[in-house]
């Protein structure tokens, strides 16, 4: 193992690979990634693989735009080989009530002056973009005909093995146990596998975030919760958007392979790392797809699984430094949304590190935020 | 027999010269072949080809069988349609 590195970071999912790969292309290769377990096996792996531009929120507007930009060059930016199943076929967003509806008008307005080719559309657009929706069980509609669909695994390992073609190391199935610091700078990561002198420390670790953080002695405001998702066999392609709703709490998306995927989130779930697979999600699911997808209800269910979503006050990811412990950056709280903003989040920490301009202006995304009470809540999430 | 003909998963249609090469790229676990290439994801859930796919790792590894991990076992035991569970039918009702 090697003993020292400009920059560790903590985490191998869809953030870590990100990092390390703008890192690299920025001209920094002195750079090791250390996972856990295997790639992906954390949230990246265990998402419901959706990308969308339609936010509420300025920021996370911001975020999506360019991510998808990246998204639709990402295969030959990142030279890769394999696929990675990227699907352009929309989502479709449906409201329950006229006041929703009214919401959804707003976004649009704002999600238009961002550059995002987003749309309010009626419940009979939305009825022959998805015919098989039932027409009782929804108000209104917003479609955003270049948000979709993309492999999370697939991605993972090709901003992986991009990293790693030009020079960047990677070590899985090493834990990190220890950050240690000297005079409020990082100096030290002690691993299962050994330890590592740095400087520069990125926390990536998705739902266990919170605990790298303590490491340094840091109260992250950010905690963990399960959220699951289930998927059908695969049959024909005959659902092009994903269909969301935030009141009716879940999406529902056919991927490229053919199987349907579908989440949903419990309102009283308790914080922490478990992620078990629980009777009451497969019956409050599979209730809520046959009343809203009637036709869905007719596929078997194949498998059923649990992910962490890291949450932050805002609902909106956590970028930067901090002001407690020099070289310690963070790439957290992404709130369920962290696969989706990779793009972004590997450009933005890279440039913070490498103290470049940034590619897009994140000032409102600094955990100095929270002290200044200057926070927009993030609505649009499942 | 030629490698190419011998299916070890045959939810996702993989060969065993399929597996192999996924191995030599460095995909050497159970869970990371499961990521990268679907096997064990289809109808059988691991059910057919999590042997033979562990069988096949053990020995390109040159470990012992019993050292490696198998697939997460994942709910439901049997294929249900979700309408069935919605309304709470049993197995036997939805045939």
């Amino acid at each position: 193992m090697k003993n020292n590195a400009k920059v560790v970071i903590i985490g191998g999912g869809i953030s870590g690979v990100a990092i390390a790969y703008n890192l690299a292309k920025m001209g920094e290769t002195d750079v090791i990634v250390l996972e856990k377990d295997h790639l992906a096996s954390g949230a990246t792996g265990r998402c419901g693989a959706g990308i969308r531009q339609q936010w509420g929120t300025k920021m996370n507007c911001l975020m999506a735009k360019k991510s998808i930009e990246f998204f639709e060059t990402a295969k030959e930016e990142l030279d890769y080989d394999g696929d990675l199943q990227f699907k352009q076929k929309g989502y479709l967003l449906v409201s329950s009530t006229k006041e929703e509806d009214k919401e959804f008008e707003q976004n649009v307005i704002l999600q238009n002056k961002i550059g995002i080719p987003a749309r309010k559309i009626t419940k009979k657009e939305a009825l022959k973009i998805v015919p098989h929706l039932n027409p009782d069980a929804f108000y209104g509609a917003a479609f955003c005909p270049t948000d979709g669909h993309l492999n999370p695994f697939t991605t993972t390992d090709a901003f992986y093995k991009a990293a790693k073609r030009m020079g960047i190391t990677f070590y899985t199935q090493t834990e990190v146990l220890d950050i240690k610091t000297k005079n409020k700078k990082i100096t030290e990561v002690i691993t299962t596998n050994g330890s590592i002198k740095t400087e520069t420390v990125v926390n990536a670790a998705g739902g266990h975030s919170y605990n790298i953080g303590q490491m340094v002695g840091l109260d992250l405001p950010v905690y963990s919760e399960n959220h699951e998702i289930l998927v059908t066999e695969a049959v024909e392609q005959m659902q092009g958007p994903m269909v969301i709703s935030f009141s009716q709490n879940f999406y529902c998306q056919q991927t490229p392979h053919g199987s349907f995927i579908m989440g949903r989130g419990e309102p009283d779930k308790k914080p922490g790392l478990n992620v078990e697979s629980t009777h009451l999600f497969l019956d409050r699911m599979s209730k809520t797809i046959t009343k809203i997808l009637p036709k869905i209800g007719e596929l078997r269910l194949v498998r059923q699984w649990g992910g962490l979503y890291n949450i932050s006050p805002d609902h909106q990811p956590i970028y930067g430094p901090v002001k407690e412990v020099k070289g310690f950056y963070l790439a957290i709280g992404f709130s369920g949304h962290g696969f989706m903003f990779a793009p972004v989040t590997g450009m933005i920490i890279a440039e913070m590190i490498l103290k470049k301009p940034f590619s897009i202006d994140i000032s409102g995304l600094t955990i100095d935020r929270f002290e200044k009470g200057n926070i927009t809540i993030e609505g649009n999430v499942v | 027999m030629n490698e190419k003909d011998i299916i070890v998963c045959r939810c996702s249609d993989i060969s065993l010269y399929d597996l192999k090469k996924l191995m030599e790229q460095g995909y050497t676990s159970f869970v990371e072949l499961k990521q990268i290439a679907r096997i064990g994801m289809g109808p059988c859930q691991g059910r057919t080809c999590s042997l033979l796919v562990l069988k096949e790792l053990a020995k390109f590894l040159d470990v012992p069988f019993e050292t490696l991990t198998p697939p997460t076992v994942r709910p439901t035991m049997s294929a249900l349609k979700l309408k069935m569970i919605a309304k709470g039918k049993n197995n036997e009702e939805q045939r």
